[in-house]
């Protein structure tokens, strides 16, 4: 097994300079409304560092060239570095080989693509989808155009009353024999929870049952190895782990997909084009029609790098601790409620001050200089779920500080006193 | 405090969302129609009792941000006794004043909605239950949004 850290031991965390890696991002460096700007939006994307910015310039003002096609210098440049990046996300995720790993614009495309090649080559009427209670969207609505489109059924694993984790005493009884896939959330964009998708993956498996992780919010703050956690897919989204907006990728084990039709069909992903019938490419390219973005997946590749040398288990550390002392600081505010797990969550914290709406604290938290998210994450039937039209969240990366935290709570405070509360 | 949040949240429009007026279902009402904000989960029913061609009585229900609610609040106030012609002259005269900060001296206290033209983002907050009520008085029942929904 080829380990990130091999080339780069992890450095202890008592040792990490996290003010030096946070002078990486020009953009952290601003005043918003004439004060310092406090980035706590990084669950929506994070902000890029300069190497991931010099690298877009680099590509187009030095190799830029269509790939695969061309036999002149910059198309080999740009192919090279464009499969090198499809190397380097293999070796992200200890993916087995890089022909597993099929780029796409995000997390949300790489969902579809298996909703659409591999469900509608093997769901039929009556077949279970399993999901559960708190996924974004993006996992949920491309189930929905396939069961209507297959007349396969929708089911999901619910989440518990107290702390809105996965109710794994209920898993049993949701995955039945007529379950074809289960696809999971790994961390919770609106609760901050950590599911245990090794555990779930593996009795998916035992009853020969496909599965899919959601790695939007995982794979850029915490270390992940398809292999360990034994999925049949997993989909990564760049530009929440400091690469542009656009670059994504899917991981499929190569059993899988060599056995699914094409997802859009053109140029690449063809082996010989008749008049009348096609043959396809090999796999990833079979997944790939047209002229991919290019940029996208080489600065991904820095964007790996980047992460892999701060060290994904000292990022995920870093992270979890500040959330836990946002938690625990905003826990004391009074009239502040807070959502998912009390312990152990990741680095994000989903609340509510009395009755004022999100829409209102983000508003006037804004022009203190931080920038908060309100509204329902993406995950309208778990805010129903949760009882609440929505919630305020603060979500954080490695550059973020525990003063930054301590502006959120002042700012909170403000927000109280403004609506008189 | 800022002066920009002062001008948006200003004490009448804290006041309305704290103890909003009219706040009730109509079971009498003549015409009913409903504002949501798919973005952000406000959702308002606005009830019209329509005499003729007056807004005899009006009232609403629902949920929102301190903007959305205030708005709604004082809408109910400021189109009771009014014609249809002058709901419709008003939501125009309110959407100008939401989008530019330009408020017309006839819209009285609705005057406190100018300061939302600072912020972009909650334009539609202040205008949501005016579609409501710009559709209920036409007789039009059904739900208005924020966003266009696509076949
Ligand atoms: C949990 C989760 N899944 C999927 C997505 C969608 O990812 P993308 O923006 O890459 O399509 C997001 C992003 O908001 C997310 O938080």
């Amino acid at each position: 097994m080829e380990s990130v850290s091999e080339s780069t031991p992890p450095a202890r965390e008592t040792a990490i300079d996290w003010a030096a890696y946070r002078k990486d991002f020009p953009i952290l460096d601003q005043q918003v409304h004439g004060h310092p700007l406090v980035y706590l939006d990084n669950a929506a994307t994070s902000q890029k560092p300069r190497a991931v910015i010099d690298s877009l310039v680099r590509y187009y003002e030095r190799d830029n060239a269509n790939v695969h096609r061309g036999i002149h210098e910059l198309s080999n440049r740009s192919t090279d570095a464009f499969e090198a990046a499809r190397k380097r996300a293999a070796r992200f995720i200890n993916a087995p080989a890089p022909e597993e790993i099929v780029f796409t614009r995000g997390a949300t495309e790489a969902i579809n693509l298996v909703a659409s090649a591999w469900g509608n080559a093997n769901l039929k009427a009556g077949d279970v989808i399993l999901l559960t209670e708190m996924e974004h969207h993006s996992n949920i609505v491309p189930w929905q155009l396939l069961a209507e489109k297959t007349g396969a059924i929708l089911r999901y694993l619910p989440i518990t009353a107290d702390e809105h984790i996965l109710d794994l005493s209920k898993l049993d009884e949701v995955l039945t024999d007529d379950v074809k896939l289960f696809s999971m959330v790994h961390i919770s964009n609106a609760l901050g929870v950590v599911n245990p998708v090794a555990e779930l993956c593996e009795a998916a498996r035992k009853k020969g049952v496909v599965t899919l992780v959601d790695a939007a919010q995982s794979a850029g703050h915490c270390p992940l190895d398809v292999q360990e956690i034994g999925c049949d897919f997993l989909v990564v989204s760049g530009h929440k782990m400091c690469a542009p907006t656009g670059i994504g990728f899917l991981f499929g084990r190569a059993e899988r997909l060599n056995r699914m039709p094409p997802y859009h069909g053109g140029g690449e992903m063809i082996a010989t084009v008749d008049y009348f019938k096609s043959t396809w490419n090999q796999i990833p390219h079979k997944f790939e029609a047209g002229t991919p973005d290019i940029s996208g997946p080489i600065a991904l590749h820095v964007a790996m790098d980047y992460l892999d040398k701060i060290g994904r288990e000292n990022l995920f550390k870093h992270d979890k601790e500040l959330s836990q002392y946002a938690y625990d600081r905003l826990a004391e505010v009074s009239g502040c409620r807070l959502y998912g797990p009390k312990q152990g969550r990741a680095g994000l914290v989903s609340f509510m001050l009395d009755d004022v709406h999100a829409h209102d604290v983000v508003t006037i938290a804004d022009r203190y200089g931080v920038a908060l998210r309100g509204g329902h994450h993406c995950t309208q039937p778990l805010m129903k779920k949760l009882g609440v039209p929505s919630t305020a969240r603060a979500s954080f990366y490695f550059y973020n500080t525990h003063a930054e935290v301590d502006r959120l709570i002042d700012v909170v405070h403000e927000i109280k006193k403004f609506f008189g509360s | 405090m800022f002066d920009d949040l002062t001008d948006l949240y200003q004490q009448v429009i804290l006041e309305h969302a704290k103890s909003p007026r009219n706040f009730r279902v109509m079971e009498d009402a003549t015409c009913v129609a409903n504002g949501t904000n798919p973005l952000c989960g406000d959702n308002y029913t606005v009830y019209l009792k329509m005499d003729g061609d007056v807004v005899k009585d009006a009232s609403f229900q629902g949920s929102g941000c301190a903007i959305s609610k205030a708005s709604a609040s004082l809408l109910t106030a400021a189109i009771k006794g009014k014609t249809r012609a002058d709901v419709e002259l008003l939501f125009d005269k309110v959407q100008n004043m939401v989008t530019t900060g330009e408020a017309d001296e006839s819209v009285g206290k609705l005057a406190a909605f100018a300061g939302v033209h600072k912020f972009p983002a909650r334009v539609k907050c202040a205008i949501l239950s005016w579609h409501a009520a710009k559709s209920a008085a036409q007789g039009i029942a059904e739900t208005v949004s924020t966003e266009e929904p696509a076949e």
